[in-house]
């Protein structure tokens, strides 16, 4: 009985983490923004799934294979969201009306600068300034 | 076969690491298995080469506790922040690219800190600066510069957690010296 309701708060808590990530992708303004939803809450949704099942699997042999599976989203899901990330910073698809302190701008912008027509930097001048899709 | 030899004492935790996968995948950890994998994973890793990863040459599992403590609360934390953000704030969210600047050169310790800060509160890891060692963020609901003042520092406390785990011993070394200066 105890048990069913750990594992059943456990899957429920797991489910509203994803729909956490839905509601963020839905409503998040950019795609940077959307990249924060897509990871995080996500990483603990699958947590509290997985400790679900190990709960209502109540053997041990499971464990290992649990874990792999978490540790294998902890090793990829920061990997993807800095590749999109990146790859979108650079091809602009960002909202810059939305940032409120730009770091990264100057050292893209010297870089650009430094070696003319390098690989830094690929897009036009004044391309999507106001972003992607307002 | 003309590549650069690497010592087995390099190559043993990612051997260790295979074996593990190996058993828990086949959900046997019976010795005869294990040694199968053992096998297996050194001949993985003597055909399939990668460049080996340089590790500190440190590692503190008492640290460890507690950071594995800190990190599941920070997420937590993180997610139910990002939940809340999604459903009160959505389209009006401001954020910010912020450059923060660790202390350590290691590529293990500033990957690892990448890593960690991606998965811990509202920040992503856009751009790595290897020369300097600083890390560009996308951080989430960043209204004013106290406010990316407070990422930096949380920033650098998760590092410095991580230097105190697995930081090579002059990293942890100038790490004391600078909180017994403060």
């Amino acid at each position: 009985m105890v048990h069913d309701v750990v594992v059943s708060a456990l899957l429920i808590g797991g489910a509203l983490m994803s729909l956490a990530a839905g509601i963020g992708l839905v409503r998040f303004p950019d795609l940077l923004s959307r990249m924060h939803a897509a990871t995080k809450p996500q990483v603990l949704g699958l947590l509290l799934l997985l400790l679900a099942l190990a709960v209502d699997n109540r053997s041990w042999i499971l464990v290992p294979v649990l874990v792999l599976c978490w540790v294998f989203q902890l090793l990829t899901s920061p990997v993807s969201a800095h590749m999109v990330g990146r790859a979108g910073y650079r091809t602009r698809h960002l909202r810059r009306d939305l940032l409120t302190l730009d770091e990264l701008d100057d050292v893209v912008a010297r870089a650009a600068d430094g070696d003319h027509g390098g690989p830094g930097r690929t897009d036009a001048p004044d391309g999507g300034a106001g972003g992607d899709r307002t | 076969m003309n590549r650069r030899h690497i010592p087995l004492i390099t190559e043993l935790p990612l051997v260790i690491w295979l074996v593990l996968v190996w058993g828990a995948l086949w959900q046997d950890f019976s010795p005869g298995n294990l040694v199968f994998g053992a096998l297996i994973a050194y001949v993985v890793v003597n055909f399939f080469y990668l460049p080996p990863v340089e590790l500190t040459g440190r590692f503190s599992v008492l640290w460890l506790v507690p950071f594995l403590g800190r990190f599941l609360l920070q997420l937590v934390t993180a997610s139910v922040q990002v939940f809340w953000l999604a459903v009160t704030r959505g389209p009006t969210l401001r954020n910010a690219v912020v450059a923060v600047a660790l202390r350590s050169h290691s590529d293990f310790l500033v990957t690892a800190t990448g890593h960690a800060i991606s998965l811990i509160p509202g920040s992503l890891v856009l751009e790595v600066d290897r020369s300097t060692s600083t890390l560009y963020l996308h951080c989430l609901n960043v209204a004013s510069v106290e406010d990316a003042e407070a990422v930096r520092r949380d920033v650098r406390a998760t590092e410095a957690w991580l230097i105190r785990v697995m930081g090579s011993s002059r990293d942890l070394a100038a790490l004391r010296a600078e909180e017994a200066s403060r």
